[in-house]
């Protein structure tokens, strides 16, 4: 049902979400080197690992089995890392920043929007920024020659769907933080994440039991598809990464919008 | 605006409990009471944002359980804390604030230079809204409360914190919005402010309207016409007390002093003299609005 009151709100009150879009890109418009490091970042990373890095360590196995380059192997991951980082960032420190100390919901919801507007609104503007990002950095990487498939083109959707994913789950989160003590706790998260998900090296360097404990990690699941995207090793499994991912963005956006509605409207 | 036996419960706390009021349009409207006395869950149930526990509700003749976004279309909302948005600029705050109520860009753009005026904020036009101070940022909520020409206002202790000289600003600007036939809805734990402002009051107390009226109505029915406050020197506090009884119509016994009612100011001075309790000190003053609210609830209102 919720579901449905979505859909229909999507429909009916685009016009409401809009507006909450454009008071981010008026802050935005003030704020361009905050808006132009989130996609930095990611590109000096990609730098480290060719020049430096990838010399070292020279070819990887691909997920097909064959070999490939370390910087094409680690870019994608860092599309995928980057992608995760932009939307828990964004739901969990902006929600909460927003919602608790500068009251900025509150404002909203005095005039006509209502919560359905605010929460579809940042989320839209969480995903038109992904979206630039993931842009930007594919182009990076085809011009460093890192991209070897034209299926590459989809790893764009694949990160807006990681956004969604990563963004309901971080706004569900953001509505039980209490102070900003809590939220050292999402940096606790992000880490071992980053790092552990398959990230900088295949999965199959884990035993068994360690590689099965990963396969929970969301990261993981979005690395590896944009991973194979990039690289061009497309089979059926891609889908279960997407359902994951999928089933993390439906289930985390009911509880962030059953819970928003109950704290900005008690 | 109609509203019977209006109900807000938060889990076990009852904050607002049956109460009944009307508001007609143009007339100020005040609920005056101290912190928790249910003020602030009236406003938010008024304004639409909060859904009501029990009772019905009209809202410039609407449901808000039903018709929320129409009337806060319609209405301006200056809530307790100046929630204006520090990551944008005084007159941005104001744009985008029009943006949310759907006006289009070059209304809204038409607007703001009549409500910089209006705030007396044209000068800080450009400024971030980070560096302004206490009352200006309070002028800016009032205008920005503004910028869709409400029908009517919502004000949550709209001069709580500001200095008397920024509060003086903000009356007179309040002033200035009733001379355009504005309803305003205010709340107040000031009684200067609800003297100053309002055409009718509730004195509320404990989730509940205690009694309803003009100003000068209540002061007439609750305090009486004129009052003598004694004060008395360290150590006769107790012979104070209970020495004045039986003089005028009726006494307040605070911890620093008694206030005695009647409507003869002379005739109380002169019982007091002659009743041979020592006194430290005798002021006579008009009967107030705070008069009132002691009388009602048996406390001060700022203490």
């Amino acid at each position: 049902m919720l579901t449905g009151q979505l859909i229909a709100a999507v429909t009916t009150r685009g016009s409401g979400a809009s507006r909450v879009i454009e008071r981010d890109l008026l802050v935005t418009r003030n704020n361009l080197m905050v808006f132009v490091s989130g996609f930095v970042e990611p590109v000096f990373y990609l730098f480290a690992i060719d020049v430096g890095l990838g010399r070292l360590v020279g070819d990887v196995t691909g997920p097909d089995g064959g070999p490939v380059s370390y910087a094409a192997f680690a870019a994608p991951a860092l599309l995928a890392a980057s992608a995760m980082n932009g939307a828990v960032y964004e739901s969990t420190f902006g929600i909460f920043f927003k919602m608790r100390w500068g009251k900025l919901y509150d404002a909203m919801l005095a005039t006509p929007l209502t919560p359905t507007d605010v929460a579809l609104g940042e989320i839209g503007w969480s995903q038109l920024r992904g979206l630039a990002y993931a842009c930007a950095f594919m182009t990076v990487m085809v011009v460093m020659g890192l991209v070897a498939s034209p299926w590459a083109v989809l790893a764009i959707p694949a990160a807006i769907l990681m956004g969604f994913a990563f963004g309901a789950v971080g706004m569900a989160v953001a509505t039980f933080m209490r102070s900003w003590v809590d939220l050292d706790m999402v940096n606790l998260a992000l880490l071992p994440l980053f790092l552990f998900s398959a990230t900088f090296y295949p999965l199959d360097v884990y035993p068994r039991s360690l590689q099965m404990l990963t396969q929970l990690s969301p990261l993981y699941h979005g690395v590896a598809l944009i991973r194979s995207l990039t690289l061009g090793t497309i089979g059926p499994g891609l889908l279960l990464h997407v359902a994951f991912l999928a089933a993390m963005a439906v289930v985390g956006g009911i509880v962030a919008s059953r819970r928003l509605h109950e704290q900005l409207l008690p | 605006m109609v509203a019977r036996g209006l109900t807000k419960r938060f889990g076990e706390l009852t904050a607002v409990d049956a109460i009944d009021f009307d508001v007609h349009t143009g007339e100020v409207f005040g609920f005056l009471g101290p912190n928790g006395a249910g003020k602030t869950s009236t406003m938010r149930m008024i304004g639409a944002v909060s859904p009501l526990t029990g009772g019905t509700l009209q809202v410039l003749d609407r449901d808000p359980a039903t018709d929320g976004a129409e009337i806060r279309a319609r209405l301006g909302v200056v809530p307790q804390e100046n929630t204006v948005d520090e990551e944008l600029s005084v007159t941005d705050n104001l744009y985008i604030y029009g943006r949310y109520f759907g006006m289009p860009r070059a209304q809204v753009r038409r607007r703001i230079p009549e409500l910089l005026e209006f705030a007396q904020l044209t000068d800080r036009a450009d400024d971030k809204v980070t560096v302004l101070s206490g009352g200006m940022k309070r002028r800016l909520v009032i205008a920005r409360a503004l910028i869709n020409t409400p029908s009517m206002v919502l004000l949550d202790e709209p001069t709580t914190g500001l200095d008397p000289q920024a509060r003086h600003l903000v009356w007179d600007r309040l002033h200035e919005l009733t001379r355009q036939g504005v309803t305003l809805l205010l709340t107040t734990h000031y009684m200067d402010e609800a003297e100053q402002l309002c055409d009718r009051l509730v004195v509320m107390s404990d989730a509940t309207i205690v009694a309803e009226g003009s100003p000068r109505e209540l002061i007439a029915t609750y305090a009486g016409r004129e009052v003598l406050e004694v004060r008395f020197p360290p150590g006769h506090r107790y012979a104070g007390w209970t020495g004045l009884d039986g003089i005028g119509s009726r006494r307040e016994v605070l911890a620093d002093r008694v206030i005695i009612y009647g409507d003869d100011a002379e005739q109380l001075t002169s019982a007091v003299t002659h009743s041979g309790v020592e006194v430290a000190s005798m002021l006579v003053r008009r009967a107030s609005l705070e008069d009132v609210f002691l009388r009602l609830t048996g406390r001060r209102l700022i203490e």
